[in-house]
C-alpha cells in the first residue's frame, strides 16, 4: 500500500528564510498530528502539500501521487479545513459547500446534496441557508470543515480546527473529527499547538522544530510499550541523589530542580529509591507511577533536536 | 446517503471534466449577479441601441418612400458600412463599460476579503482556472451587448441586401468581432487586475475609472500637448482600443495618427501588466519572503 504522505529532502524557502529543510519520512498514520511551536514550519509543510508552495529542492507524494508532476490528481483527493476564516461573503452555507463540491468535481445535483448531508453531519443543518458572515466563529469552523468534506476526500488536512472555540463548541469540534477518522474511509492530519486536541484524535505525531522532523512516534505504539516510570519530587541535595540512583543503573532525567523521572530497572525496587533518601538527606515528598503523556514526549522532542 | 443519516461516506463517483470545471464559477456569479434590480434594467437598456439600430435597417429598406424621395441620398453617418459598425461599436462600448464598473470590481475582492482563495485553489482548480473563470463571466454578460447584436445586425443588413453583404464584407464581420473581443478582455483584465489589488469594492470600481479616465486625461491631454505628439494616445484606453477598430473594420486612422502598430504593441502590454498584477495577487496565501 502507498504510503499516506512520503517526503523525500523537501526544502522549502521564502527568499533567504528556509521555512522547511531536507524533511525525509513515510507517513501511513489514519490521523496523524502535526505538532510544533509557532514557526515550527507545520502550516507551511500543509500549504506546500497542497501545492500553495513550490519546494527548492527534494519532493513529495501523496498516495504515490508526485506533487509536482500530478498537482491536480492530488488536490483531488484532498480536502482542508484552513486556519484563518475561509470564506466566501455575500453566500449561504449550502450554496458555498456546494460551489466547493461542485469545483471538486461533484456533478451540481451530486454537489447540493452532499452540502446539505455535509451541513448536517457538522450541525449546521438549521443554519444552513443563513449567510455566513451571520455565522458565529464555531460555525464558521463548522462550515469550513463541511466543505472540507463535501467531495469526500481521500486525506484531510485540519489546520488548528479548534482555534478561537470556546469548550463546548472544542468538544464537538473534536468529537466530528474522531467520528471522521473512525468512519474509516479517510486519513487525517491534523495540526494544532493543542496537545490536548492532537492526544485526543490521533495515533501518530509528527513533531516539527524549525523547519526539520523533530520526532515521528506512534502514540499507541509508546503506550504499548508501556514505559511506566516513576516521578518523584525531592527538596534537599537532590544533584547528588540523582547521581548516586544513575551509579546504581537507574535511569534519571532531571526536569525542573526537584522533579525527576526515574526508569527502574528490575533489580531494585523503591525500596532503593527511600535508602538513597536517607543516604544522602533528601526527602521524598511525591512519589507517583506516570506514563509518557504527548507533553512529556513533545518536551523531549524540543529538548533532543 | 441520505440527509439525515449523519455519517462520513467518501464519493466515488463519476467527476465533472476538469477542461470546463471553471464555467462553474459564472453560473453561481449570474445567480447574485441578477439579484440587484438596477443591474437588469441597465442591462436590458443596453440593447435599447441596437435594437434602434435593427429598426433603423429595416426602415432604410422598407421604407419604398425614402427610396421614392427625390434627390434623396443617404448621410454617409447613416450608410451601413464598416463605419455604422464602428460607431456601433464605440456606443455599445460605453455601455459595457459602465456594466464592467458594477459587475468587475467584486469579482475577485469578494473571495480575497475572506481569504477564500485558499479555499479555491486547495481544489484540483487552478490559479488561472480561477482567473478563466472570472473572465467568462465578463464575457459572456459582455458578449450579448456587442459583437452578438453587431451580427445580428450584419445578419439582418446581410437578408435585406441584393447579394451577399457578409461574403462581400467578411473582414468588417471578423474585425467587428475580433474588435468586440479586444475590447471585452481588456475590459475584463482591467476589472479582475483592479478587484484583485483593492479590496473594497466601491474603491475598486473607482481605481477601474481612475485607470481609464486618468490615462485619458494624462496621455491625451498632457503628454500630446506638452510634447505635441500623438504617442500620449497610447495610454488612453478608449483612443487606443479605438485606433485597433479602426484598423480591424479597414477605416484607416482617421480619428488619430497613432500608428496601428504602436496601438497593438500598448494593448499587448496593457494585458501583460494585467496580467502580471493577477499572478501577484491571485495565490492561496501571500508569502512575505
Amino acid at each position: 500500500m502507498e504510503p499516506v504522505i512520503q517526503l523525500d529532502d523537501l526544502t522549502v524557502r521564502f527568499g533567504k528564510l528556509e521555512a522547511l529543510s531536507q524533511l525525509v519520512g513515510e507517513f501511513n498514520g489514519r490521523a496523524i498530528g502535526l505538532l510544533g511551536p509557532n514557526g515550527a514550519g507545520k502550516t507551511t509543510l500543509i500549504h506546500t502539500l497542497l501545492g500553495f508552495y513550490k519546494p527548492a529542492s527534494g519532493s513529495a507524494r501523496i498516495f504515490g501521487k508526485d506533487l509536482r508532476r500530478e498537482d491536480k490528481a492530488v488536490r483531488s483527493m484532498i480536502g482542508y479545513m484552513p486556519e484563518r476564516d475561509a470564506f466566501i461573503s455575500g453566500m449561504s452555507a449550502v450554496r458555498f459547500v456546494c460551489l466547493m463540491g461542485e469545483l471538486s468535481g461533484l456533478p451540481p445535483r451530486i454537489a447540493l446534496e452532499r452540502a446539505h448531508e455535509a451541513l448536517y453531519y457538522v450541525g449546521l443543518g438549521e443554519a444552513r441557508y443563513r449567510p455566513l458572515e451571520t455565522y458565529s466563529l464555531g460555525m464558521k469552523q463548522r462550515a469550513k470543515l463541511a466543505q472540507a468534506l463535501v467531495h469526500g476526500p481521500k486525506l484531510l488536512f485540519l489546520d488548528e480546527p479548534t482555534n478561537g472555540l470556546d469548550p463546548p463548541a472544542r468538544e464537538r469540534m473534536i468529537r466530528l473529527i474522531r467520528d471522521i477518522r473512525n468512519a474509516g474511509d479517510v486519513h487525517i492530519i491534523l495540526s494544532s499547538h493543542l496537545l490536548r486536541d492532537v492526544e485526543e484524535c490521533c495515533e501518530e505525531v509528527l513533531i516539527l522544530k524549525a523547519g526539520r522532523i523533530a520526532y515521528y512516534c506512534n502514540l499507541a505504539e509508546e503506550r504499548r510499550a508501556d514505559k511506566k516510570f516513576l516521578e518523584l519530587e525531592l527538596h534537599g541535595p537532590s544533584e547528588s541523589y540523582v547521581d548516586a540512583a544513575r551509579n546504581l543503573g537507574i535511569d534519571c532525567e532531571a526536569d525542573g530542580r526537584r522533579r525527576i523521572k526515574m526508569v527502574m530497572p528490575p533489580e531494585h525496587s523503591i525500596r532503593t529509591l527511600y535508602e538513597l533518601a536517607n543516604e544522602y538527606s533528601v526527602q521524598i515528598r511525591h512519589l507517583d507511577y506516570k506514563r509518557d503523556s504527548l507533553q512529556d514526549i513533545f518536551d523531549k522532542a524540543m529538548r533532543e533536536s | 446517503m441520505a440527509v439525515y443519516e449523519r455519517n462520513y461516506k467518501r464519493y466515488d463517483g463519476a467527476l465533472t471534466p476538469l477542461a470546463t470545471r471553471f464555467l462553474i464559477l459564472p453560473r453561481y456569479i449570474f445567480k447574485d449577479v441578477f439579484t440587484s434590480r438596477w443591474l437588469l434594467i441597465f442591462y436590458v437598456l443596453s440593447f435599447i441601441f441596437p435594437l434602434i439600430c435593427a429598426i433603423f435597417i429595416y426602415l432604410t429598406h422598407n421604407l419604398e418612400f425614402m427610396k421614392a424621395l427625390p434627390n434623396f441620398e443617404m448621410p454617409d453617418f447613416l450608410r451601413i458600412d464598416a463605419g455604422f459598425f464602428e460607431r456601433f461599436l464605440r456606443f455599445q462600448g460605453m455601455w459595457v463599460f459602465a456594466l464592467t464598473i458594477f459587475i468587475g470590481p467584486g469579482l475577485v475582492s469578494k473571495d480575497l476579503a475572506n481569504n477564500g482563495l485558499s479555499l479555491y485553489l486547495s481544489r484540483p482548480f487552478s490559479r488561472w482556472e480561477y482567473v478563466l473563470g472570472k473572465l467568462s463571466v465578463i464575457a459572456i454578460l459582455l458578449s450579448p451587448m456587442t459583437w452578438m447584436s453587431g451580427w445580428f445586425l450584419m445578419l439582418l443588413h446581410s437578408g435585406y441586401e441584393e447579394g451577399n453583404w457578409i461574403a462581400d464584407n467578411l473582414g468588417v464581420f471578423f474585425g467587428f468581432f475580433v474588435g468586440a473581443w479586444l475590447w471585452i478582455i481588456a475590459l475584463g483584465f482591467l476589472a479582475l487586475a483592479a478587484s484583485a489589488w483593492v479590496k473594497w469594492r466601491a474603491v475598486a470600481g473607482f481605481a477601474m475609472l481612475a485607470a481609464v479616465l486618468g490615462g485619458s486625461f494624462f496621455g491625451s491631454v498632457l503628454i500630446n500637448n506638452l510634447f505635441s505628439t500623438d504617442y500620449g494616445h497610447l495610454l488612453n484606453l478608449i483612443v487606443l482600443i479605438g485606433r485597433l477598430w479602426e484598423g480591424l473594420l479597414g477605416l484607416g486612422g482617421g480619428s488619430t495618427s497613432l500608428p496601428l502598430s504602436s496601438a497593438w504593441v500598448t494593448y499587448v502590454a496593457f494585458l501583460g501588466l494585467c496580467g502580471l498584477m493577477l499572478h501577484r495577487k491571485i495565490r492561496a496565501y501571500e508569502v512575505v519572503g
